[in-house]
């Protein structure tokens, strides 16, 4: 069992025939990925890695009854892929775009909350389930098939978790990677619920960053419906206020959003809290009861 | 990208928000032909001198200075100008003045009496709206007012695809205690401040305080404007405002190369891909003992050349003691790395403090091979456990 992706995952890649979207679609396929085809305004007809390529998302799904779409557009045009994709009827859409203006995403949020469509991302890797399909741009040799399921904020850190999880002896269900934006499609709480009633997941890895309060609405959430162990870090504890962390979403505002008061948060609410990113593995086997 | 006051205020007046009238200027008889034209143009007797620097608390720290004549004026520019102003926001060090501006005297008594207010406009993360938030505490610290009188501070959000409604900018003037012509110049004043917002991509307007004039008038006295540094590819105006005065040097060199750095205070430095596992190796070092000296994501393409680049910006911050790599190869492979931080090695010469690398993932073992074998005084590790332990035996 998995979640957003799997072996019934029909995907389309939207800027599909520029380098970022060429290079990743082709690691896709290699990892098993179905994907069916691509999206490029003006070079509809065109085959591009063997799949077919389309001027518009509507047209892509009515030839390929796609059900899924990755964003590689630049940043400037991106928000409109976004919003082209809920239009065309996709169901998950993926937007990996890093830099994307934040009022483009408020309208972005407006907009495709009346379309039956989620929205993960922008300025995330990505999803996968390992062993199905890898919807991203993650590298896919370090995930194993298994019943670990991981939310995080970050990039490399997830791979740095999914590491630690496999060296551990476990494997990965799912690994949502919901981007470092501060505005981002699906939240940390949105995502914890998706694992958290999943048949296939034992255990959830949660990892934030400071900025926002997403974390601890994920944490209330867990302490009120969870059913599974939680294991949650929050990275920036040395962060200054005021100072942006890379994301755009990275920075201390308030008492409220630094990382000492939401993992202040998350232990009240029952979570295990990491101090150090090198001890994530091993919290997991410990919260399972394995170590 | 945070800018000046007064190009803050150049910016919302191209929106019709009526500010404060001033020039900026840099030198002091600049300022004495500034004040004079002010004069003229506004009819204003007294001036404001003003130190423009980017931080918050400048009149406590000295740098706002009324001048009742023109004497006064070149004294009190003078004082100012290429001071050193310390506020609660600029950290002990502080800031040079290089800009004041001169600024009309809003506050003359007249036929009501002045108010002040407070008003803002950023983003609310959790809603996915713009909020627009406003006092009647203005000119105070409104973090304060937040804590000791919440019910004195409002919150207007706004739609995100009709934008901001008539009946919101009333609501807003009324619960400012405003009637007759304040009033209607207020629901103006919010209207055009929140077109400004939207209009220059700012991620925060803040007005503390907005003045309520002794002829019912209502004005920006102060202004912070902060854009979106995503949207600034379609303001190129705002773009060139940038004050480079007011970076840290290594943070602009470190731009140049798209390294993302941020100095720090610490003596650990480091050099990671991707910011999640950036801030994560910062608190690392925190728990091995040491202080981060820096934050440094050399991004998704990290090279021999972008390699190279970080150890020389880091190596030039004389309280570093060691610098902890580490690198999580996922498309980046971490032999090339590892080639980098060799030739970086023999490229820069001497480098005197202990440097652990941490490699892992896509080609991790061939890098590991590759710096072992190049004979240079780098400790090499795969787990990002045993980099924690270095860094503790290294500081130790």
């Amino acid at each position: 069992m998995s979640v957003l992706v799997g072996n019934n995952s029909k995907v389309l890649v939207q800027g599909f025939t520029g380098s970022e979207g060429t290079f990743h679609a082709e690691q896709m396929i290699a990892y098993g990925t179905n994907v069916v085809g691509g999206v490029t305004p003006g070079k509809g007809g065109q085959t591009h890695l063997g799949k077919p390529v389309f001027n518009t998302v509507t047209e892509a799904v009515a030839a390929t009854q796609a059900n899924t779409s990755i964003i590689f557009v630049p940043p400037a045009f991106a928000a409109d892929a976004i919003m082209e994709a809920a239009a065309a009827g996709i169901g998950l859409v993926i937007c990996i775009t890093e830099g994307i203006p934040v009022q483009d995403m408020v309208k972005v949020k407006s907009f495709i909350s009346d379309y039956k469509c989620r929205l993960i991302g922008p300025n995330c890797p990505g999803v996968i389930t390992p062993g199905e399909a890898k919807v991203g741009i993650m590298p896919g040799f370090i995930h194993q098939k298994g019943t670990i399921g991981i939310v995080s904020r970050s990039g490399t850190l997830t791979y740095e978790a999914v590491d630690q999880v496999t060296k551990a002896g476990l494997g990965q269900s799912t690994c949502i990677g919901i981007g470092g934006d501060p505005i981002i499609g699906t939240t940390t709480k949105e995502a914890v619920k998706l694992l958290m009633e999943d048949p296939g997941t034992e255990a959830i890895i949660m990892i934030g960053e400071i900025g926002g309060t997403m974390e601890a609405e994920a944490a209330y959430y867990v302490k009120e419906h969870g059913t599974k162990p939680v294991v949650g870090f929050i990275a920036g504890q040395t962060a200054p206020k005021g100072r942006r962390m890379g994301h755009a979403g990275a920075i201390v505002g308030g008492k409220e959003d630094t990382a000492a008061a939401k993992m202040e948060i998350m232990r009240q609410c029952g979570i295990y809290v990491v101090e150090s990113p090198a001890f994530i593995g091993q919290t997991v086997l410990k919260a399972l009861g394995k170590d | 990208m945070n800018l000046h006051e007064y190009q803050a205020k150049e910016l919302l007046y191209a929106y019709d928000v009526p500010v404060q009238k001033g020039i900026a200027v840099d030198t002091v008889d600049a300022a004495v032909a500034a004040a004079e034209s002010l004069t003229a143009q506004t009819g204003t007797k007294w001036h404001v001198v003003k130190a423009q620097i980017h931080a918050g608390g400048r009149g406590k720290g000295g740098g706002v200075k009324l001048a009742k004549n023109l004497e006064e004026l070149r004294e009190k520019a003078n004082q100012i100008l290429g001071m050193t102003l310390v506020t609660p926001q600029t950290g002990p060090k502080g800031k040079v003045v290089h800009k004041i501006l001169i600024a009309e005297d809003v506050y003359a008594p007249g036929a009501s009496e002045p108010k002040e207010f407070y008003m803002s406009i950023l983003l609310d993360r959790s809603s996915g709206k713009n909020v627009i938030i406003y006092s009647t505490e203005g000119g105070m610290d409104i973090e304060e007012v937040a804590e000791k009188t919440p019910h004195l501070v409002h919150k207007t959000y706004v739609h995100p695809n009709l934008g901001l409604q008539a009946f919101q900018q009333r609501e807003i003037a009324y619960n400012l205690g405003l009637s007759g012509k304040a009033f209607k110049a207020m629901t103006k004043f919010v209207d055009n401040l929140y077109k400004a917002y939207l209009g220059v991509d700012a991620s925060l307007v803040e007005i503390n305080p907005v003045l309520k004039t002794s002829d019912d008038g209502i004005i920006a006295v102060d202004a912070k404007v902060s854009i979106d540094g995503n949207a600034l590819y379609r303001h190129p105006a705002i773009e060139a405002m940038r004050d480079l005065n007011e970076e840290d040097p290594t943070e602009v060199e470190a731009g140049k190369y798209n390294l993302n750095f941020v100095k720090l205070d610490g003596n650990v430095g480091c050099m990671v891909n991707g910011a999640g596992l950036a801030m994560a190796t910062m608190d690392i070092i925190k728990l091995s003992g040491g202080e981060p000296a820096n934050f440094l994501d050399v991004g998704g393409t990290a090279n021999a050349q972008t390699v190279e680049a970080g150890f020389r910006i880091i190596l030039q911050d004389p309280n570093v003691k060691a610098i902890l790599v580490n690198i999580f190869g996922g498309i980046v492979r971490c032999d090339r790395v590892a080639q980098g931080i060799v030739d970086a090695y023999q490229n820069i010469g001497e480098i005197n403090v202990p440097i652990i690398v941490r490699l892992q993932g896509t080609n991790a073992k061939e890098a590991k091979e590759l710096i072992d074998a190049s004979g240079l005084k780098v400790h090499s590790v795969i787990l990002l456990k045993e980099a924690a332990e270095k860094v503790k035996e290294v500081l130790g």
